[in-house]
């Protein structure tokens, strides 16, 4: 069978390129491309997980010029896990764009742009060296700071400044650190950086580099005191965007980036682990507390995603098998609730004619579909029992009790509750609001029947999230990411192995 | 040797400084670009020793010391990655300018909370 890894570059910059040429003259063509290419990236993140289910890699030399030398694109069982979550959320978010988009004058232009910043994705996901990476973290993100702009209007052009001039210095840190691992490894294949740097808690050149890719990856990942750009940007962009973004580009160019940097190249230390454990107590608490001033639906949601993804980090800071598989698993649902929330809330803007929390007419009585998927979103974020985020964060609770850090256990039960609190006083308003005919005049009365399908697929996905954990079923899938970052270091060896 | 790589990331404090402080968008940009230009002339002088040459092999060429071209591969990139970077923010900036009417950033604030 070929291989499928470069297919899930070229296929989306290939639409991105496509759409453009032909857009302009026959109009609906670029979200039919843009859902085809999509339905195709979907199929081939599947195969890939199921080439890799007995060997847990797989790699791919561009050009057949084998690692250290050339370029290789490598999947193992994280960077899998990965893909499909990005596929399938961004699969959901096209169909939703195609219907949305009709608003602005020119459609194919976004849709070029979502390709780009969806091969920018799946190119961070799957590049096996350092350089590689920048560059497809660069393609996702100009292209996001594009996106965010794209209705021109005067706080949407403030936002995607304000996000382009600090991811712009993101960057630039991040390719400052590369320089300096460079300098010290004479290498950017990653499995190859590992081998060669023995002992990275002494050497200086990589702990400053650990800084640095601190510093910019952080400032991706939104954690506080990056976050500054976040709750702007989020608010600010195209509702599918907003779920992009939110969903999908932090988790891929901050998180993603960052445990694959500090587990698998450079390995874990306790400094990086106590330096990544107060990102997240600092992200979680002050997000929250940010969250209950919020009157704005999608700025509300912006913070409650600086909140979640501290959970994230939270697991990941402390480090242990279960802890990892708690932010694992948090990572996957905050992914599949968070672009539920966000395409929610555009059609809540659509029915109700208004984000503002204050004027809100009641949508459960307009249309009972949104009401009830908001809610299932809503309900599994503040972590009500039978719904996914209740498990992850409960895992994510018991794992640092299990790990001695009971105070740890308790900001995350306390933000937990700060969660309810703030969700409650979002939803009462959108399910049940008395504003009335007054303020929901501007909307329409209906559910555009296109933005059901992916809030149903969403929920249905949020509901039944927890069969990831039942063994026999998703249990494999998720202990192959989960193996990838407990073995840290030791990954490097086996995937050189393979690439000679 | 080592006061070139002084002066090299004083000049990315420069446009740091230049980023943080400046409140034209305009001057902001360029603060970027000299970020850009810091990291470039970094990976330059990683490359870079003393007396040594271009790596161009050919019958009659005998080579004792050479730059390593690698790092000049990845300034060609960072320059492309730089340059359409600089053209968004510069479209974006154009664009603000005429919603606003000022380059001034401390007067572009309709986003609070």
């Amino acid at each position: 069978m070929i291989n499928p890894l470069p297919y899930l570059v070229i296929v989306p910059l290939a639409a991105g390129f496509f759409i453009p040429v032909f857009g302009k003259r026959i109009k609906p063509l670029g979200g039919f491309v843009a859902v085809a290419a999509m339905a195709a990236l979907f199929l081939l993140s599947v195969s890939t997980a199921y080439l890799i289910r007995i060997d847990k890699v797989l790699v791919y030399n561009v050009g057949r010029w084998s690692a250290p030398v050339g370029i290789s694109m490598v999947v193992d069982g994280l960077s899998c896990f990965m893909l499909l979550i990005v596929n399938t959320v961004a699969l959901l978010v096209s169909f939703y764009s195609v219907e949305y988009v009709k608003r602005y004058t020119d459609p194919w232009k976004f849709f070029s742009l979502f390709m780009l910043m969806v091969a920018g994705m799946n190119g961070v996901l799957l590049s096996g060296d350092l350089f590689n990476l920048y560059v497809f973290l660069e393609v996702a993100a100009i292209a996001a700071y594009s996106l965010v702009a794209f209705g021109v209007e005067a706080v949407e052009l403030e936002a995607a400044f304000k996000y382009a001039v600090m991811g712009a210095v993101g960057s630039s840190f991040i390719i400052l650190g590369i320089a300096f691992v460079y300098s010290s490894a004479s290498t950017l294949n990653m499995a190859d950086i590992a081998l060669s740097i023995a002992d990275p808690a002494s050497n200086k050149v990589v702990l400053f580099a650990s800084v640095l890719f601190l510093m910019g990856f952080g400032l991706k990942a939104a954690l506080v005191p990056f976050h500054a750009w976040l709750p702007d940007a989020h608010s600010s962009a195209p509702t599918p965007i907003s779920a992009m973004l939110s969903g999908l580009l932090i988790k891929v160019l901050g998180l993603y980036v960052i445990v694959r940097i500090f587990f698998n190249v450079f390995g874990m230390s306790p400094k990086i682990s106590m330096i990544l454990i107060s990102l997240a107590v600092i992200s979680m608490v002050t997000a929250s507390f940010l969250a209950f001033g919020q009157t704005d639906i999608k700025r509300l949601l912006a913070y409650s995603t600086i909140s979640q993804v501290g959970y994230i980090m939270l697991g990941l800071g402390v480090g242990t098998p279960l802890a990892i598989m708690g932010a694992l698993f948090h990572l996957f649902n905050h992914s599949i609730f968070k672009s539920l929330l966000f395409l929610n809330a555009g059609a809540v803007e659509e029915i109700g004619g208004t984000r503002d929390l204050r004027n809100m007419p009641g949508i459960l009585a307009r249309s009972p579909l949104t009401g009830y998927t908001n809610l299932i979103g809503s309900l599994s974020i503040c972590g009500i029992p039978p719904l996914g985020g209740f498990w992850s964060k409960i895992i994510i609770i018991f794992a640092c009790i299990q790990a001695d850090r009971p105070i740890l256990a308790f900001v995350a039960a306390a933000v937990s509750i700060m969660t309810l609190g703030y969700y409650f006083k979002a939803v009462t308003p959108i399910l049940f609001g008395t504003a009335g005919s007054s303020a929901g005049k501007a909307g329409k009365k209906r559910l555009p029947p296109a933005f059901a399908l992916p809030l149903v697929i969403l929920a249905l996905l949020s509901v039944f999230s927890i069969l990831l954990l039942v063994p026999g079923i998703g249990r494999q899938f998720l202990g192959d990411a989960i193996a990838v970052l407990v073995r840290g270091k030791e990954y490097a060896g086996i995937l050189t192995g393979f690439v000679k | 040797m080592i006061s070139l790589y002084v002066l090299c990331m004083l000049l990315f404090l420069v446009g740091l400084y230049c980023v943080v402080r400046k409140r034209n968008l305009i001057k902001i940009i360029i603060g970027i670009g000299i970020m850009e230009y810091a990291v470039n002339l970094f990976f330059v002088l990683i490359g870079y020793s003393e007396g040594a040459r271009a790596p161009i092999f050919a019958a009659d060429q005998m080579i004792k010391k050479m730059v390593d071209p690698v790092s000049q591969a990845f300034v060609s990139t960072v320059i492309v990655i730089g340059l359409s970077l600089t053209l968004v923010l510069t479209a974006i900036a154009i664009r603000i300018y005429e919603k606003y009417g000022t380059f001034d950033i401390t007067k572009i604030n309709k986003l609070k909370g």
